[in-house]
């Protein structure tokens, strides 16, 4: 079966027919060639395709794509506007949040979701909000830090 | 000409120079190159342990509509591996399947769907075998025999004596042996496998994009498995999303797109799913240490003698390289004359091991530090004392014929003690609180490369072109620790230039010089060196121009924040665009290279195997750990780490500190959590809920201080940072918990469950001490 999906990727409108059984994670990357929003398990386990739909935070590899008809979506392809880093993305890169780069998409993902709701989040609600993000490289102590300093940064 | 420090690119912290593409998504993996017109690749893997094949037959599965190739292990009878002596595993299994999860055939299709639905048409008729799951079963006189040409299952062997360990034990007024049993571990490194392979049948040409740490043995590899030449290969690694070493030899799956690309005269990505990268694994082995140290009432080691047993798996991949790092890294921390090491190096019907961060030699340096620890309290000694009993004195040569030039580990024993408060707050911690301490070490680079043809170990290009932009080539992998960095802001300090004038390409077989890979932590210091030597002839060039131009001699001209000027003088500066223009103006687009070759000095002993460990410097780490242990469940907490490494010097001690963290935070994942685990061959951690790696919210604050020793030989006098601080962590905690509880802890990781049972049984045996008395 298929569904017409209409929704907002990073402001813009999409109007698609997909499959009822294709995921979020699989749209973004093959149909709108969104690679950022990346996959690192065999569903919901790491945190790598994090997105934003309606501003939560979202693990797209366990996400239907029909499911989010009428939804804003936002990837990490989205939080760089005008030709400037989003402050999270800034603070990750100056700081070192990321070695490999490959949990930062959904790890800044996960971040700019906090960051909207609390933007003065105490380190152990840092490290609540981004439990489910995994990261091999960093110890996540330069994680910590970027989102703090960006934190500081947005609250500015 | 002379340089001026005041505009220096290195020695303070930079961001890394291919960081914004990773923090705003753009950064290309292997799984998201463009995948128009590209086939879908799956592999058909072994569903038992052991077994014969006794017919494979694909019809079925070819005659599915959309399935474009099928093929199995009678298309590839190459055997490929890692040393040249034993490389004994098949792309997919020929006659024999070893472990679950092997693969044995593949399919190439339209789409993932029909490819999966394919590999379920492929019928295989196997007879089943007994299968060795142990390193005591595969022993065992009666074992089934994994490869006919290895007896008792036995890949390798070492014995190395050096020095008298009977004498050594004699001097010694304490000696103490302890078995510790490790637990094997995997990578689970962020990204799982992909490769990307491209066949041009017209002009008989293939192309592989891969996740690769080492894309110069997968292009060796793939010419003799494919058996094409090899200058009708090219390989080229995009963005990698770690590798720890999980990516340092060739993997199966990187030959089977190959085959199968060429078998469809096309374009076929793989991609693996995180479950078939758990099985691919090449992993830190299951490791029985059994050690035997000797010590005198001042803390003195007169003499150590270690056994190291390692289930292997299937095939041989790194094992020979491994058994013998962990008997020749028992040497070059502290100064031991007597050291005896036997490792063996077993088959096991679980998928192959392989190198990981700290290869080889974290089991044994986590005995050692955990033994030292227990004697050191047995002695009335404290940690500190002891270890500083044990300093070498740089320079000099261990035992063994390892070359150490330079040595920090006093520095960071002072370091780590003063930042931890350790004097005294050791002995005034609460209840169930404990602090541990260690010491730790790693090569920069393996003195000798596994593929020996007698090339320099590192070349480093370098163009300057019309548009005054400076272009580095390297074949150095960057899978995040930073090397593309480091090579930038190399010629970025030598030439004189500001860092956004340079660019790095990496990578591309057809673009880039050959380079080894990035393994044994040997880029900063190799490919550092490189880049150093031909950063010197590019500015050499440009200090001859600018003498032209300003009427001098070479040795005259200064450099500074791209000008040029005549040392001492008022005349007019010189802009970097003036120079460079005169200096093309000479010849053209000006290309020159910087090569580095390892001192013959470095290279180890001359005994069997004496290659291995060899390098051209160490780096040292010293490390506190502070627990919690909650007596009532088993549960530890990491409260807080201090952890000092030597790394010679900090081109950028952003990334060091970073790869500091990292390799500690990754010793505590094998210290406390991290385990692969297996029911009769088959994986029950192959996912990233049952292979527990922390999370942030279990993950303490590491302090972090950088002891420079200045290495002679050393980029800027730089060593490794990545991986030496690792091997500290499991001692520092299991020594942790035994200042807090009082329980000496054997085994690896200390997950609650099995620390709650010890605890009991201690608990039990302590009151039944006080009950006889």
């Amino acid at each position: 079966m298929k569904s017409v999906l209409s929704l907002s990727i990073n402001g813009r409108n999409v109007d698609d027919i997909v499959p009822d059984n294709l995921l979020l994670v699989d749209f973004l990357r093959e149909r709108q060639d969104l690679t950022g929003t990346k996959k690192g398990c065999d569903g919901g386990e790491c945190g790598v395709c994090t997105v934003l739909v309606d501003g939560k935070p979202r693990l797209s590899c366990i996400t239907l794509a029909a499911a989010c008809d009428g939804s804003e979506i936002e990837t990490i392809e989205g939080q760089a506007r005008n030709g400037h880093l989003s402050a999270l993305q800034k603070s990750f890169h100056e700081n070192l949040g990321t070695q490999c780069g490959f949990c930062a998409p959904g790890m800044i993902i996960a971040a700019e979701s906090l960051l909207r709701t609390n933007p003065n989040p105490s380190d152990s609600e840092i490290k609540t909000a981004l439990g489910g993000n995994i990261c091999r490289c960093t110890g996540y102590t330069k994680i910590l830090k970027s989102v703090q300093i960006a934190a500081a940064e947005v609250s500015k | 000409m002379s340089m001026n420090g005041g505009t220096s690119a290195i020695g303070r912290p930079v961001p890394l120079v291919d960081g914004i593409e990773k923090v705003t998504g753009k950064a290309l993996y292997t799984a998201d190159l463009d995948s128009r017109g590209t086939l879908s690749g799956r592999i058909l893997r072994a569903s038992v342990s052991h077994a014969r094949i006794l017919s494979i037959d694909t019809s079925r599965a070819s005659a599915l509509p959309g399935v474009c190739a099928v093929i199995t292990g009678q298309d590839c009878d190459k055997t490929y591996g890692v040393i040249p002596i034993a490389m004994n595993e098949y792309p997919m299994a020929r006659d024999k399947i070893r472990y679950l999860g092997e693969p044995i055939a593949a399919v190439a299709a339209i789409d993932a769907d029909t490819a999966a639905h394919a590999l379920e048409l492929i019928d295989v008729e196997i007879e089943e075998l007994a299968a060795c799951y142990t390193a005591a079963q595969s022993r065992a006189p009666d074992a089934p025999l994994l490869h006919a040409d290895k007896p008792g299952n036995l890949e390798r062997e070492v014995h190395h004596t050096f020095g008298s360990v009977s004498d050594g034990f004699a001097e010694a007024d304490l000696v103490r042996e302890e078995v510790f049993d490790c637990a094997e571990i995997n990578h689970a490194q962020m990204e799982p496998h992909a490769a990307l392979a491209e066949y041009e049948p017209i002009r008989e040409r293939l192309t592989l994009h891969s996740v690769s740490q080492v894309p110069f043995y997968v292009h060796l590899t793939l010419a003799s498995c494919l058996d094409m030449d090899t200058s009708r290969i090219r390989v080229v690694k995009p963005f990698v999303g770690g590798g720890f070493g999980a990516r340092t030899e060739t993997l199966n799956f990187e030959i089977i797109v190959a085959l199968l690309a060429r078998k469809v005269g096309g374009k076929v990505m793989m991609q693996l799913t995180r479950e078939e990268t758990f099985l691919t694994h090449r992993g830190r082995p299951k490791t029985r240490v059994k050690l035997k140290i000797g010590l005198t009432k001042t803390g003195k080691i007169t003499a150590a003698e270690c056994e190291a047993v390692m289930s292997g798996g299937a095939y041989a991949g790194y094992g020979i390289v491994t058994i013998l790092y962990a008997g020749a890294l028992l040497h070059g921390l502290y100064d031991i004359p007597n050291i005896k090491y036997d490792g063996y190096r077993v088959y096991t019907n679980h998928p192959p091991c392989g190198a990981m961060r700290g290869h080889g030699t974290v089991d044994v340096r986590h005995s050692f530090e955990a033994l030292l620890d227990r004697m050191s309290r047995e002695l009335g000694l404290d940690p500190f004392t002891l270890r500083r009993a044990n300093l070498l004195k740089a320079p000099m040569f261990t035992a063994n014929g390892l070359m150490i030039n330079s040595y920090g580990l006093d520095e960071c024993l002072n370091k780590v003690e003063a930042a931890s408060e350790w004097t005294h707050r050791k002995d005034n911690l609460p209840d169930g609180r404990g602090l541990g301490m260690a010491c730790s070490h790693y090569v920069s680079g393996a003195a000798k490369p596994v593929h020996w043809t007698g090339e320099p170990h590192a070349v480093v290009s370098m163009k300057l072109d019309f548009d005054g932009s400076v272009t580095v080539l390297t074949g150095a992998s960057d899978i995040g620790q930073g090397s593309t960095t480091i090579v930038a802001l190399a010629a970025a300090e030598i030439i004189n230039i500001d860092l956004g004038r340079v660019r790095v390409v990496t990578n591309d077989s057809v673009i880039t010089p050959k380079d080894n890979g990035s393994y044994s932590s040997r880029v900063t210091f190799m490919v550092g060196n490189a880049a150093i030597e031909a950063a010197k002839a590019l500015q050499a060039k440009l200090v001859d121009a600018a003498a032209e131009l300003l009427d001098a001699l070479p040795e005259e001209i200064e450099c500074e924040a791209e000008t040029y000027f005549v040392k001492g003088s008022a005349q007019s500066e010189l802009s970097f665009h003036d120079v460079a223009i005169k200096a093309l103006a000479k010849e053209g687009t000006i290309t020159v290279k910087g090569t580095f070759s390892t001192p013959i000095e470095a290279q180890g002993g001359k005994h069997r195997g004496g290659a291995v460990g060899s390098t051209m410097g160490f780096s040292y780490a010293a490390q506190v750990v502070e627990v919690s242990v909650d007596e009532t469940t088993g549960q530890i907490d990491i409260e807080q780490v201090w952890a000092a490494l030597d790394c010679g010097y900090a081109i950028n001690p952003l990334a060091v500190e970073g790869q500091i963290e990292g390799s500690v935070w990754m010793g505590m994942g094998q210290g406390l959590c991290e385990e692969t685990n297996y029911i009769n061959g088959l994986p029950t951690h192959a996912s990233l809920t049952d292979y527990c790696v922390p999370t942030m919210a279990e993950s303490p604050p590491i302090d972090v201080q950088i002891v420079e020793s200045i290495d002679p030989l050393g980029p800027f006098g730089a060593k490794e940072a990545g991986e030496g601080a690792l091997s500290g962590f499991p001692p520092a905690l299991v020594n942790a918990v035994a200042d807090a509880v009082g329980l000496d802890v054997n085994f690896l990781p200390l997950i609650p469950d099995r620390i709650l049972e010890a605890l009991t049984k201690y608990r039990r045996a302590q009151r039944r001490k006080e009950t006889v008395k």
